[in-house]
């Protein structure tokens, strides 16, 4: 529930505009403040009550949580909607891995590992997982605290968990500067645990027995001044998880509600649900809210589902993901390997690639910058025509990488081949396929043609 | 300020559509609420069903994790189906792919004579689809739809290329049609528009085309969220069909699924389960695994409010 600009305007000084704060007015400057297009300090007047107060008004609904530092921190929070097709998700939550101090050494090495060198190469981009969760459980101090010296040298998030509070803060002396996420902090540790927070504020991991359990604790928190919270409802099943996390998300947003007004955090690893199941309770969480997703263990076939799907669920509907203008190499293709040209929306490049990769056929695809169009509406609006694509595949420099001047377009702009036969003179356009689908029954045979 | 449950409630309801017939038959829809949303008010009296699909042609490319689970019975498709009804199947889905031009062409009466073998054998409800060829559809379907009358077959997909003769068939012949329109809401109405004109609204399903994982899900899921919730929310009277993701071709087409078992499972799942959150009432899938762990998972101890 955003403050509008007329409810700020009222709070502010109204003196005869001095425009100290470099508009015009105080109601320009308020209706500024309200998009989060400028800072409330540019206003020299207002008192410090009055300043605290729109300082917490004008504050997100869900507040932003950075967890680790650098190249590897993970920031969440500050999302406005409840559902995708409003606007977009902005922060995709942090996967993590769950490494106990009661496994062998060698087994934690490995988790720690695979949180490092799991990476994936998906559409221009590298995803991978990026938190390590250490769980004390041995009941000896000096393991766990070893584990946590390791795990810090990796320089990856990290997530702190322990209910005896003096190995808690012990280990968090040991890397506070990282910015580890402490968990779990009850309503049985609260009080104890708040002056030893404060000594080194890092996030925290709230836990209570369903929401109700959570709003007293993040109330209190928030008085002491502690407020880079996650939350955990402690949810039992996924259709209580759905309950609360839906609840939590719609009593920020749509309620204001701001002792909720938090990310939350999410242990399928607890949730009693072995191998794929696990998998699939935290493929749940990315579609259901959750900012931070511990597993208690993944490999490289596990886990690239779910990246994959958090990308996907995470992407901005409204600009479509768009790959670089160039011409890319599928397989090794030589001088008589052919030539296919598409639009350069992510998907569309993904399909017909993928569709030429299962082929085995090595070969060029030139992709033509549609500003993240497909093929069809690309074309509709003027950027996969004729001129512009004969001038795309000038540029590219693959006239030099072939000794045949033929290059294949999409059966769906057939349209267009006379016209980009005039911009390539001495280039000869067939029409390939309409779909995708269609590519597996084309390639071969026409590649058999140009080593004729 | 107190905590107040933010419990909503809306003023459409999903219409329920049955499918088959006798001692066979399937509810879908029937909701007031959004996906697995118990703690709003209203109800979901019929939960999420599930299909396996079943080739009327042995798959030329053959991925072994996928056809393991049937053994030799992917040489006849009834055997198939048959095989399918031993992981807990709520429905077959026949897919008539050999009528394909691009494949085998096979002739319109042909597959029709299957499908009414395929009725009688199994005991399952039976899910119809055509090769997807509008063209070839408009002479397939129809002469399936008649020589199964009465049946009360789900059949598709209608295109807004051949909706008239395929939905008539369908109307005259007593089934139930599939809408399918290429991920576009607006697409996706007007096509419901035309078929209501003489189809009954309670004999329409929305297909809105599903995406796999990792090629395009996020468009299916959000189109899907927002149809669903279009009918919900807003009682717009041309969304308030159930929704069909006929998901598990489009996962098993990827390289990621046919080259390793276990990302194949989670490939198909992960799209199976987000479409189901989004708010699909029918999901078609592959491989019985699959299917196996998404009701393990959601099960949720075995508790399913009513
Ligand atoms: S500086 Fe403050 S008082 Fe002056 S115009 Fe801006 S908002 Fe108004």
């Amino acid at each position: 529930m955003p403050i509008s600009g007329s409810e700020i305007v009222k709070m502010l000084p109204g003196r005869k505009p001095c425009k100290d704060c470099g508009f015009p007015t105080c109601f320009a400057f308020a209706m500024k403040l309200a998009t989060g297009g400028a800072s409330l300090d540019k206003c020299p007047y207002l008192s410090p009550e009055v300043k605290a107060k729109l300082e917490d008004l004008l504050a997100p609904a869900i507040k932003l949580v950075t967890i680790g530092t650098g190249d590897n921190k993970v920031q969440v929070g500050n999302e406005e909607v409840i559902y995708r097709h409003e606007k977009t998700y902005i922060h995709p939550p942090g996967i993590g891995i769950l490494v106990s101090d009661k496994e062998e050494e060698r087994k934690a090495d490995e988790k720690i590992k695979k949180v490092k060198e799991l990476q994936f190469p998906w559409v221009g981009l590298i995803l991978k997982a990026e938190l390590l969760a250490l769980q004390f459980e041995s009941g000896n101090k000096d393991r766990y605290l070893s584990l946590v010296r390791k795990a810090a040298q990796s320089g990856l998030g990290l997530i702190l968990i322990s209910r005896d509070l003096d190995v808690l803060f012990a280990a968090r002396d040991l890397c506070a500067d990282q910015r580890p996420l402490l968990y779990p902090i009850t309503k049985e540790n609260l009080d104890q645990a708040i002056p030893r927070i404060k000594e080194k504020p890092t996030p925290l991991g709230v836990y209570g027995e369903g929401i109700e359990g959570l709003i007293p604790l993040t109330k209190k928190l928030k008085e002491a001044g502690v407020d880079e919270l996650l939350l955990d409802p402690g949810s039992k099943n996924i259709l209580d998880a759905i309950r609360d996390q839906t609840f939590i998300r719609r009593a920020a947003l749509k309620q204001g509600f701001r002792p909720l007004g938090y990310p939350t955090i999410a242990f399928p690893c607890f949730m009693g649900k072995d191998g794929l199941k696990e998998i699939l309770t935290a493929s749940v969480f990315i579609n259901k809210f959750a900012s931070v997703i511990i597993l208690s263990d993944f490999d490289q076939y596990t886990l690239l589902p779910l990246l994959v799907q958090r990308l996907n669920i995470y992407t901005d509907p409204r600009f479509p993901m768009a790959v670089e203008e160039k011409y890319y190499e599928i397989g090794t293709p030589d001088e008589n390997s052919p030539v296919l040209i598409t639009s350069n929306w992510a998907l569309t490049y993904f399909i017909v690639s993928s569709a030429i990769e299962a082929t085995k056929i090595p070969s060029y695809l030139c992709v033509k910058d549609t500003e993240g169009l497909g093929v069809l509406t690309g074309w509709a609006a003027g950027k996969f025509t004729g001129d512009s694509v004969g001038a795309m595949v000038k540029k590219s420099g693959i006239e030099s990488k072939v000794k045949h001047k033929k290059i294949v377009i999409p059966g769906r702009v057939a349209r267009i081949k006379g016209e980009l036969e005039d911009a390539l003179p001495g280039w000869e356009v067939v029409v390939g396929p309409r779909e995708a689908a269609g590519i597996g029954a084309f390639l071969p045979e026409y590649a058999k043609s140009l080593r004729k | 300020m107190e905590y107040k449950a933010p419990v909503e409630a809306y003023k459409g309801v999903v219409r329920e559509v049955t499918i088959g017939k006798g001692d066979k038959v399937l509810k879908i829809g029937g909701e007031n609420i959004l996906p697995l949303h118990f703690f709003d008010e209203g109800s979901m009296p019929n939960p999420p069903k599930f299909a396996l699909e079943v080739l009327d042609m042995e798959p030329t490319e053959k991925i072994p994790h996928l056809l393991e689970p049937f053994g030799n019975a992917i040489s006849d498709p009834i055997q198939w189906a048959k095989k399918c009804e031993t992981f807990g199947v709520d429905a077959i889905c026949l897919t008539l792919l050999s009528t394909d031009p691009a494949e085998k062409d096979s002739p319109a009466d042909q597959a029709a004579q299957l499908v009414k073998r395929m009725v009688s054998e199994i005991k399952k409800p039976l899910i119809v689809y055509g090769s997807g060829d509008e063209k070839k559809d408009a002479e397939v379907l129809p002469m399936v739809a008649q020589i199964c009358a009465g049946e009360n077959l789900l059949i598709g997909p209608v295109q807004k290329e051949n909706f008239e003769v395929v939905g008539k068939a369908i109307l005259e012949n007593g089934h139930v049609a599939i809408a399918q329109s290429p991920l576009d809401i607006n697409l996706l109405k007007e096509l419901n528009v035309k078929l209501c004109k003489f189809l009954p609204p309670e004999r329409v399903v929305i297909d809105p085309l599903s995406s796999a994982l990792g090629y395009g899900i996020e468009y299916s899921f959000s189109l899907i969220e927002r149809v669903k919730q279009i009918g919900i929310i807003t009682k717009d009277s041309m969304t308030m069909m159930p929704i069909v993701a006929n998901l598990g071709d489009e996962c098993w087409k990827t390289k990621q699924a046919k080259e390793n078992e276990t990302q194949g499972l989670l490939w198909e799942g992960i799209t199976a389960l987000s479409l189901y959150l989004a708010g699909a009432n029918l999901l078609i899938l592959r491989h019985p695994e699959t299917l196996k762990l998404i009701k393990e998972t959601i099960g949720g101890n075995g508790r399913w409010p009513s």
